[in-house]
């Protein structure tokens, strides 16, 4: 599109050059992450299945400041092609410091109320493909006894809800793998940081009833970074969240049961 | 729920009642009129005009929403909401050409290039403006009398038609759609990108002098003496008669030439929290302001290192300021008024506007330079531009802006379309006889409200 220089000198925060995969680049939460990345001069691989979605935000991302950033073009749903994806980023990175899972999709809640299949992909696609992209992961980080796996689930895993429980049950079920895959491996000096976003504004939720309120992506991507970088295990975002879930998953059920949540 | 944080409370599209997600009513930054609309928000530029296809009523690309009037507005059309589309795509540090997508505000381009040493070439007095709504309107700012327009200093842009085509313009390429855009009022395609030629700056700082002037003639010595200061403009209080008539301070600056820290600026905090009443503003709550406001610079002259800023942006450190005129909004009145007639008219303005005892709390005075647009409808003419707001009040704010509006006429000036909710059909067309090529060039799926207002032409 432009013949001009496409780099340029970053003001960078944090020094060395942080070596970052970032798998479902162009989901909304992912492309502001990965802005404050850039502009701290990280080196950034980034995945997504579109094209053009994926050649727009590297653009923007190498103006910002990231020190490098290359990008493969896949279907994450695809787990055969997992783990030839991963080793070619980590060979193009030279190292990784942080895998960031950030794809997924919110589905039809309804037509998978009626429809097998329908509920299959959206489990497939939030649950199957993360925990075959963070079972490989683990594995090269516990090797080299040092990492961070980040991973966006929803506040929608803590407890099922009639309105979206299928996408619901996708997050509740990867929530429940990383609490599990911390237990094992935080202890060989990975960190699992499981994120929790509520409802916030992106591509995703636009035109969503409400969305006007939804939260800020950029303040949201401000909390991951800072999660990530201060080694934390869970992450609510906004915090609010944190205290609502508490008492969403402490309503009895007789009681949970009718309301229209 | 959470509450929206500062930063996406910067959208002054704001749905104005329950209404169904997408659907909803807006309204501008003058809070008049409100109008139904549909707002489909464009994330990527791919994705238009793919996301128009089977739309059966008129469409207008939009920004931030911080026009005053109906140029951003389109009755039960749809609003192609442009802020999500904000991506760099290219910036060369050698020369300070910034390529964007048109989504992008000013304000992000700033947190962007100033900590890198470049500024705005030409900034309006608002940051939270996008860059496809600076080239639509083709703003000016403080240095009109140096810089000119913005139009000026975007050296190129990629326009898309509803039909599909896509049209690279610039100076050499496309040279009419280019010339039609800037100043074009979205009307012919939705700009997908633009380069934009940012100037370098070594401080935040602006060495800035406010000057106490009372009356016209010294208001034009000191245009006179500040010619080679690149930033010029002074607030003028309009509701004082006698010998206070006209009196104000001009206030200059140019970028600080001492090296400094280059750090980004904090987000804002304040929120003004709700709508004020309607009585809130009236004459003299407005002319205590005033005098306040004249008599906060105590000397006659005041010599600082100001930040940018509060020199550029004084009202966007409370955002939603708007609110302070309640409900029923606000009436901007912009005019320029060529040199042969601007010391007259302007005097002649200002005395209608004190006669008519309609408060207005910002007057906004400035001499326009002689540097041309690219953009065939630019505002901006070498002469006075003055910048008023008035509360609305239904019986009597119409009937004095129609007045003024005539009497700009009169003096062979014009109104900013950007700043317009209310000048007639028959006004704009003798403001602006060469809205008839822009009618040539228009995207026949676009038009605004501001547009079938003025010209009654329906998409």
């Amino acid at each position: 599109m432009n013949q001009m220089a496409t780099t340029s000198a970053a003001p960078n925060h944090s020094g060395a050059s942080r070596k970052i995969l970032v798998l479902g680049a162009t989901s909304g939460i992912a492309e502001a992450t990965c802005r404050i990345w850039a502009s701290q001069g990280a080196s950034l691989f980034l995945v997504a299945r579109n094209p053009d979605k994926l050649a727009a935000v590297a653009a923007d991302l190498r103006a910002r400041g990231a020190a490098l950033v290359d990008t493969a073009v896949a279907d994450l749903d695809d787990t055969e092609q997992h783990a030839a994806l991963l080793s070619h980023a980590v060979n193009s990175l030279q190292g990784l410091d942080v895998a960031y899972l950030a794809h997924g999709v919110l589905g039809d809640q309804s037509r998978a109320e009626q429809d097998f299949n329908t509920a299959a992909h959206i489990l497939h696609t939030n649950l199957m493909a993360p925990v075959s992209l963070v079972t490989w992961l683990a594995n090269y980080f516990v090797q080299r006894r040092n990492g961070v796996i980040a991973v966006l689930s929803s506040v929608a895993g803590d407890r099922g809800r009639k309105s979206n429980y299928v996408y619901g049950s996708s997050k509740a079920g990867l929530s429940a793998f990383l609490a599990g895959l911390r237990n094992r491996i935080d202890r060989e000096g990975v960190t699992v940081l499981t994120i929790k976003p509520g409802p916030t504004k992106t591509a995703m939720t636009a035109g969503m009833k409400g969305s006007e309120k939804f939260a800020d992506v950029n303040a949201v991507a401000k909390s991951i970074v800072k999660a990530i970088d201060s080694r934390q295990d869970n992450l609510y975002v906004p915090f609010q969240w944190q205290p609502i879930m508490f008492i969403i998953r402490h309503i009895p059920e007789r009681v949970f049961k009718k309301l229209n949540l | 729920m959470p509450t929206a944080s500062p930063a996406n409370q910067q959208l002054s599209f704001r749905s104005t009642g329950d209404e169904p997600a997408g659907k909803a009513s807006f309204e501008s930054w003058g809070r008049y009129p409100v109008y139904r609309a549909n707002i489909i928000p464009l994330h990527w530029r791919t994705d238009y005009p793919g996301i128009i296809q089977n739309l059966h009523s008129g469409i207008l690309p939009v920004g931030l929403g911080r026009s005053y009037g109906d140029v951003c507005l389109l009755k039960d059309g749809n609003l192609i909401a442009t802020p999500a589309m904000n991506r760099m795509i290219a910036f060369d540090p050698e020369t300070g050409l910034l390529t964007a997508e048109a989504g992008i505000s000013l304000a992000q381009i700033l947190d962007f290039a100033v900590p890198r040493g470049f500024f705005l070439p030409v900034t309006p007095g608002t940051k939270y403006v996008t860059l496809g709504g600076a080239i639509a309107n083709d703003i000016h700012g403080k240095n009109h009398h140096i810089a000119g327009t913005f139009g000026r200093h975007v050296t190129e842009f990629e326009l898309v038609r509803s039909d599909g085509t896509v049209l690279r313009c610039s100076p050499n390429e496309n040279r009419e759609f280019y010339a039609m855009t800037i100043g074009g009022l979205g009307l012919t395609g939705l700009i997908r990108w633009a380069t934009l030629r940012l100037k370098p700056i070594v401080s935040r700082a602006i060495d800035y002098e406010g000057i106490q002037f009372h009356g016209i003639d010294e208001f034009l010595a000191l245009t006179e003496a500040s010619k080679d200061i690149e930033y010029t403009v002074s607030w003028v209080d309009c509701t004082s008669t006698g010998k206070n008539f006209c009196r104000g301070i001009f206030m200059q600056g140019d970028h600080s030439p001492k090296r400094a820290p280059l750090e980004p600026s904090p987000e804002p905090k304040l929120v003004f929290p709700f709508d004020a009443p309607g009585f809130a503003l009236n004459h003299l709550s407005v002319a205590a302001f005033n005098t306040l406001f004249f008599h906060k610079q105590i000397k006659k002259r005041v010599v600082t290192l100001q930040d940018y800023e509060p020199f550029f942006y004084p009202l966007d450190k409370v955002l939603h300021w708007n609110r302070m005129y309640g409900k029923s909004g606000l009436l901007q009145f912009q005019y320029a008024i060529p040199w042969d007639n601007a010391r007259e008219g302007t005097i002649a303005i200002l005395k209608e506007v004190a006669k008519s005892g309609l408060a207005s709390f910002l007057a906004v005075l400035k001499a326009f330079g002689d540097v041309p647009s690219p953009g065939v409808m630019s505002f901006p003419k070498p002469g006075i531009t003055l910048a008023l707001d008035f509360p609305i009040k239904p019986d009597k704010s119409f009937p004095l802006f129609e007045r003024l509006a005539d009497m700009t006429l009169e003096f062979g000036g014009r109104l900013y379309p950007a700043k317009d909710a209310a000048m007639t059909a028959v006004q704009f067309q003798a403001f602006y006889p060469q809205w008839e090529q822009l009618a040539r060039f228009r995207d026949p799926m676009i038009t605004s409200s501001f547009w079938e207002r003025v010209t009654g032409e329906q998409s």
